[in-house]
């Protein structure tokens, strides 16, 4: 059986169904380093230029998912989940004047997962 | 010493004009303390129309400030640098109880720090000058600076005063107009120091805008009369302002945080001596400011053959940190800035258990009796190796990944295997090997024999993806203005082409 490489909780569905209905079709971006480093961006859908080194993971709840092809060396064999807090973060993400924030919380998965996993694309929908 | 809880008012309001102005859609959010979890106060919620009223504010300051004497400027970020210093325990506090840190630390280094900073930059503007060059003997060539105009500057969380005052000191030096945006998790305190220094500056030359990214940073970043942007923050929102100001031309200066290396070379257990002592602190200053430090030394690279007795030291020293009250002057760290940001930190302390780190001391969260609804970390060590997730990303909490080296080669094969390069730290007694590792570490800043200093005469910035540009010392002023060209011909006779 395929594995996705990121999932959502039920209430981070809720709250991207929401932001759906504002602001349309939406995408994650996967951020690194300094203050809110690490952190699954959403931004409506071209609004962020996806680079040709940005890796797509997927779609999670209808929304595609990316990350930099370096930072992914260290994701390759983990399943991630998307996951909503309470809390400010300090970045353009769409969620965060809800007062709420998407998290990311992941799993190592073990040998035989990891043959099972979805494989990802590069430079897609550029 | 314990300091009492600062008293605030119920809402504030934007600093546009030399004056306090309410957001426009009239919208606020409430400002929480990560100290016990209550709301400080309501700032407000400001958007693309407050951004608009800051640029006019600041457009009709910006060319008579442009024209102001260095000797003008220079006076004013003197007056600042007074006014925070007869307010420095005040802003202090106001520090700690919008940021969650030690009071220790905002007493001795944020405030002070700042302070020193605008003294800096009202002194290099007095003293520095442009260049004229003799092209040949008719000819000469004047290169003379000028200020961009507005500019747009969005401020961490970490240091909020510090921060600011790190980019609006040479802005203003340079005779720019500003427009701050503070962070959301950290919005009162750049209120506070401007209810205090206010007044010393012409209205519309510095303004503050509190407000949420997409609702008050876009617009500020998109803006066609920002002429540029300085951002600190995470690679993603990073890219965006580049975007954003691909749009406009704009430069901008970008700080995206680090995984920076501390590297202890086998000389430092030579002798049972002070130096010994300050290398133990030097590696466990990963938990100042609870490891919400872009700069964070938060890779330990211990040689081997030390690592046992050196790392038994630090672990005793690690064990000794206090973190009850951070307004009291003995606490030794605070709580984090925020609760996405505790639970992210909990979040990779977990992944470092998967990834089958050992955890030498700490792993949870701790439990403050005095205040159970603050976000407190117990400091954290793990020992592993480079390539786990814990010591490639940066986490920006109190934790600290360990790895050992056999030799000087392997110390910076090591050292340079991450995808950012802000800071970094050596630690030898053989001075050989301080300038080779110096020298071949890719990062803005090597610490030799220290870490966690920053005078403002130093430059601080990254190699890598830790960003483009310089913060501190007075190179920053060329980051916020123009160079033009003036060739004078002093040959009264014509080139002879028509």
């Amino acid at each position: 059986m395929a594995i996705e490489r990121v999932l959502a909780t039920e209430k981070a569905k809720a709250i991207i169904n929401k932001l759906r209905e504002t602001h349309g079709e939406l995408i994650f971006h996967l951020s690194g380093g300094c203050c809110d480093g690490t952190a699954p961006m959403c931004f409506e859908k071209g609004e962020f230029l996806i680079g040709a080194r940005d890796v797509c993971l997927g779609s999670v709840h209808g929304c595609k998912f990316y990350m930099a092809s370096d930072q992914f060396e260290y994701f390759k064999y983990m399943q991630m989940t998307i996951d909503i807090s309470k809390g400010r973060g300090s970045s353009f993400s769409l969620e965060i004047p809800l007062g709420l924030r998407f998290m990311l919380s992941s799993r190592l998965l073990d040998d035989k997962e990891v043959t099972q996993l979805l494989p990802v694309e590069m430079n897609t929908n550029i | 010493m314990k300091y009492p809880k600062p008293t605030f008012k119920e809402r504030y309001e934007n600093y546009i004009g030399g004056s306090w102005i309410s957001p426009v859609d009239g919208q606020y959010f409430e400002n929480i303390s990560p100290i016990d979890g209550s709301k400080i106060a309501e700032v407000p919620r400001s958007g693309k129309k407050d951004i608009d009223l800051a640029v006019q504010a600041a457009h009709k300051a910006a060319t008579r400030w442009a024209k102001t004497s260095a000797s003008q400027r220079s006076e004013i970020l003197f007056k600042i640098a007074d006014r925070m210093q007869k307010n420095l325990e005040k802003l202090a506090i106001v520090e700690t109880w919008d940021n969650g840190k030690a009071i220790r630390e905002t007493l001795a280094a944020d405030i002070p720090l700042a302070i020193d900073h605008f003294r800096y930059f009202g002194s290099v503007i007095r003293a520095e000058a442009g260049e004229i060059s003799d092209i040949d003997a008719d000819t000469v060539s004047m290169e003379v600076h000028e200020p961009l105009g507005i500019v747009g500057q969005i401020i961490p969380w970490n240091f909020p005063i510090l921060m600011l005052t790190w980019k609006m000191a040479p802005a203003l030096a340079a005779g720019n107009c500003t427009i701050i945006k503070t962070a959301e998790q950290t919005p009162i305190s750049a209120l506070i120091l401007f209810e205090l220094i206010g007044d010393l500056i012409p209205p519309g030359v510095a303004n503050i805008v509190t407000g949420f990214g997409p609702e008050a940073g876009k617009p500020l970043a998109q803006h066609p009369d920002i002429k540029k942007v300085a951002f600190t923050g995470e690679t993603t929102t990073g890219r965006l302002i580049m975007q954003y100001a691909s749009e406009n031309i704009i430069p901008v200066t970008l700080e995206l945080g680090g995984k920076s290396p501390n590297v202890f070379l086998e000389s430092v257990m030579d002798k049972d001596d002070a130096f010994l002592d300050k290398a133990v602190e030097g590696l466990v200053l990963f938990a100042f400011n609870q490891g919400e430090v872009c700069t964070c030394p938060s890779r330990a690279l211990i040689q081997e053959n030390i690592y046992d007795k050196f790392m038994e030291r630090c672990l005793t020293r690690i064990s000794a940190i206090t973190m009850d009250d951070p307004l009291d002057s003995d606490t030794m760290m605070g709580a984090q800035a925020s609760n996405d940001q505790y639970e992210k930190i909990l979040n990779y302390i977990d992944i470092g258990k998967q990834e089958g780190a050992e955890v030498l001391i700490g792993g949870e969260k701790y439990a403050n009796s005095l205040y159970p609804q603050g976000y407190y970390i117990k400091p954290t060590v793990f020992k592993g190796h480079n390539k786990m997730r814990i010591f490639q990303e940066e986490i920006f909490g109190p934790v600290l990944s360990v790895t050992t080296f056999k030799d000087q080669d392997e110390a910076l094969k090591i050292a340079n295997d991450t995808t950012y390069g802000l800071g970094s730290g050596v630690w030898t007694r053989d001075i050989h090997q301080m300038q080779l590792l110096s020298r071949g570490i890719e990062a803005g800043r090597v610490w030799c024999n220290c870490y966690h200093a920053y005078p403002a005469h130093a430059s601080f910035g990254g190699y890598k993806k830790s960003g483009i540009g310089r913060e501190t010392h007075k190179m920053m002023l060329n980051h916020y203005r123009h160079t033009k060209n003036i060739l004078i011909s002093y040959d009264k006779h014509k080139l002879g082409f028509f």
